[in-house]
């Protein structure tokens, strides 16, 4: 029997996995949500369809969605992590024993509840007593948020869906004001390969350049999202993330997979087709 | 039972699907031929959509003279109504409007009506040769908008033109202000005078629970329903409604003058699946509709620096009841415009939002709407606000202008004419309509004074950015008037 996971990247585009076993699916209020076991990522969680995170290489998303921001500050306290059901964000900062709060929001309470009986790897860290769950709209929870936060991660599904309003202006100024004098915004950036991605990635990039003074994009390999060349967003009121102590970093001793120091700087030096789309956005 | 008062039946559908499976040979119009004919149009449109736009048939009955399929879906709309007598429009309210006042007034009848109606009845006085006697609608100063007219205006009006030959009113306005429209049918009913009724933004309240009483349940003659507003049909597809105090082949022949011959399908049908689905679940709906606006409403309260307004403004005169579905909100305490923050909603936000005035937004909710797009547009208007509130000195305050007519509308229309700078008409008679769209309720009608405080208001309307519409200069430099007065 043939069994396959199969996601159009672009309507010509066809990315697949050989599926072991389909082992769980529900269509909640919000979206549909399903698990998979394959041979070759281990298992892995798609909501509507479209590719979240596998077991093999979730580490580098969640390595570079987090690491970056926190070496860049380390005096992070306060942080507010929107989207990021599968947990996988929320392990890697509480990794820092200087992290004080992490207020976690996600709309759609069924992803939690079943990344934590399907996706022990990334759903690890719920229960640390630093961590707080709200289930409810990012961008309404954000807008009652003053002067709150010195870091809030945007790891949210694509700008189609319940995940629309995270990609929007009004979200990115009210996720300004919730941030402290020295606060630091990093979201998930899309990609800048294909058209309907790259169309995303520039308009997204274009808001946040409106309203934080310094606003730069680095990017990742990740292989199961459309063209593996994913992009994330690093906005900050004063922290660049090119000029940071990778001693102090490197001193914590945190064992990473993907993330070290280097690649830190490295991962902002942009292709200069990248480079140009995100002039002209 | 009969049949066709099964609600969940809807004919007109029902009967285009019977056509389609005949796969019928069309030697008739619409020369596309169920889109063959037109490919890019098809693609653009949609197979369904063109194999569906067909032309009249014995099978598929005709508007003008309805005798099956349009009959039923119609009397099903006219049960579902709660009215004797429904006809459906592809004009838009527009021409529901001037039907329904050109089938009860001939040429220098006098019409009772507030000043702040939409434009298509005052084109209907143009058409008709009607005289209007005009009732202040009263004004809310603060927020710079027309009410809904006092019952004793209408009294007032009515013991001073016995001869009126119908009352004309909204219910409700563009803001979702209410009169007391019992009171007002039972006052003019009393005198033998008919009651017309503007409903292009009512269509719930015949559905809706917690909702104002509509014109039908308050015992008015006519009224004009927009199904395409808030019931969910096409653009351009109406209602019009009639009560049995009304000659129904009369009505038909006034639609009929200035009614196409070739109504379009696509939104005769539309009007027949959307009554369907309100009579079937129109509760529900607008139980969700009402539970999002209120939320909506709630929200940007507490945003504080806007004030989005609901029935604390009812007093029981001009404002009897208001309609909480509709978000209205009075923005000009953070120093903007309606006009401006609609105008930033949709630049800066991607919010399209249904109009802006100089002192308040309207946004429209519907059963189209999600809590996530609510959301949308209650964080954007704190956005606003962070980013752009403003002293708010130096606004000009509305006040209603009661409007001087010196000349029928048809006289001043069709009369001598001549154009003269905005700056310098103030004293003249104008002849042709200066309004802001939306809202569409005239600034000047022909046949009125222009007075130096309407010139100011147009210029700080079209300054604040307000769409002017109307004129036959397109800058709205010169406005026509009444030549040799």
């Amino acid at each position: 029997m043939e069994l396959w996971y199969t996601e159009e990247h672009t309507p010509d585009v066809r990315f697949s996995i050989r599926v072991d076993k389909h082992i769980y699916s529900e269509q909640t209020k919000f979206q549909r949500i399903d698990f998979f076991d394959s041979k070759e990522f281990g298992r892995f969680l798609t909501l509507d369809g479209l590719m979240m995170v596998t077991e093999k290489d979730e580490f580098i998303y969640h390595d570079m969605i987090a690491h970056v921001p926190m070496a860049t500050n380390p005096d992070i306290e306060n942080i507010l992590v929107i989207g990021a059901g599968d947990g996988g964000t929320v392990r890697e900062i509480t990794r820092y024993n200087t992290v004080k709060k992490v207020d976690m929001v996600e709309i759609d309470e069924q992803v939690v509840v079943t990344c934590r009986r399907f996706l022990p790897q990334t759903a690890s860290s719920f229960d640390d007593p630093r961590v707080s769950l709200y289930f409810e709209d990012g961008l309404k929870f954000v807008r009652s948020k003053n002067d709150e936060y010195d870091l809030i991660i945007v790891d949210s599904t694509d700008p189609i869906g319940p995940g629309e309003g995270l990609f929007t202006r009004e979200f990115y100024g009210n996720c300004y004001k919730a941030l402290k004098k020295n606060g630091i915004l990093v979201n998930q950036h899309e990609s800048p390969y294909y058209y309907d991605n790259a169309e995303n990635m520039k308009r997204t990039h274009k808001r946040i350049r409106e309203l934080f003074p310094i606003c730069r994009v680095y990017q990742a390999h990740i292989p199961t999202y459309p063209s593996g060349h994913w992009l994330f967003g690093f906005a900050s009121k004063t922290f660049d993330p090119l000029s940071f102590d990778a001693a102090r970093w490197n001193s914590l001793g945190l064992k990473t997979k993907y993330y070290n120091t280097d690649i830190h700087i490295g991962s902002f030096c942009l292709p200069t087709y990248v480079t140009e789309m995100l002039q002209n956005a | 039972m009969k049949p066709a008062s099964r609600q969940d039946r809807a004919p007109l559908m029902e009967a285009l699907l019977r056509y389609k499976a005949n796969r019928i040979v069309p030697f008739d119009v619409p020369g596309h031929k169920q889109g063959r004919g037109n490919p890019e149009l098809t693609e653009f449109l949609g197979k369904k959509c063109l194999e569906l736009d067909v032309n009249s048939m014995k099978p598929l009955d005709n508007l003008c003279h309805p005798v099956s399929v349009i009959r039923e879906a119609e009397e099903l709309a006219a049960q579902a109504f709660g009215a004797a007598y429904s006809y459906f429009i592809v004009g838009g309210t527009t021409a529901a409007v001037q039907a329904m006042i050109m089938s009860v007034i001939q040429p220098g009848d006098k019409i009772i009506m507030p000043r702040n109606v939409h434009i298509s009845a005052i084109n209907a006085l143009i058409l008709s040769g009607a005289s209007p006697v005009y009732v202040n609608p009263g004004v809310n100063r603060k927020l710079g908008i027309p009410l809904g007219m006092a019952v004793s205006e209408l009294k007032d009006a009515i013991s001073k033109n016995p001869d009126a030959r119908a009352v004309f009113v909204n219910n409700p306005t563009y803001y979702g202000i209410c009169p007391d429209l019992s009171a007002i049918v039972e006052a003019a009913h009393e005198k033998g005078i008919p009651v017309l009724v503007d409903e292009a933004h009512g269509t719930h309240f015949y559905f809706g629970e917690n909702l104002p009483k509509s014109a039908m349940a308050c015992g008015a003659d006519m009224a004009s329903v927009s199904m395409h507003k808030t019931g969910g049909s096409l653009t351009q597809s109406s209602l019009l409604l009639a009560a049995g105090s009304m000659n129904p082949g009369h009505i038909r022949q006034t639609i009929n003058l200035t009614q196409t011959t070739s109504g379009s399908y696509l939104l005769m049908s539309s009007l027949d699946v959307s009554r369907r689905n309100l009579a079937l679940r129109g509760k529900e709906i607008f139980a969700r509709v009402l539970e999002l606006s209120e939320y909506a409403r709630h929200e940007i309260n507490k945003i504080g620096g806007f004030y989005a307004f609901s029935k604390e403004l009812c007093d029981g005169g001009a404002v009897f009841d208001f309609d909480r579905t509709k978000l209205s909100v009075y923005t000009r305490d953070i120093g903007l415009a309606g006009i401006e923050v609609y105008d930033i909603l949709r630049d800066d936000y991607g919010i399209q939002i249904e109009f802006g005035d100089i002192a308040n937004i309207l946004a429209v909710i519907s059963v189209g709407d999600t809590e996530l797009a609510i959301e949308r547009l209650v964080s954007a208007m704190s956005e606003i606000k962070r980013l752009y509130s403003r002293d708010k000195s130096g606004m000009l305050d509305t006040e209603y202008i009661r409007p001087r007519v010196e000349l029928l509308p048809k006289h001043a229309f069709y009369g001598g004419k001549e154009p003269v700078n905005l700056e310098t008409c103030a004293g003249r008679i104008c002849a042709e309509f200066v309004m802001s769209y939306p809202p569409g309720i005239p600034i000047l009608a022909p046949g009125e004074l222009i007075t130096r405080e309407i010139v100011d208001y147009i210029k700080y309307a079209r300054e604040k950015g307000c769409f002017l519409t109307g004129t036959q200069d397109i800058t709205v430099n010169t406005i026509l008037t009444v030549k040799d007065r």
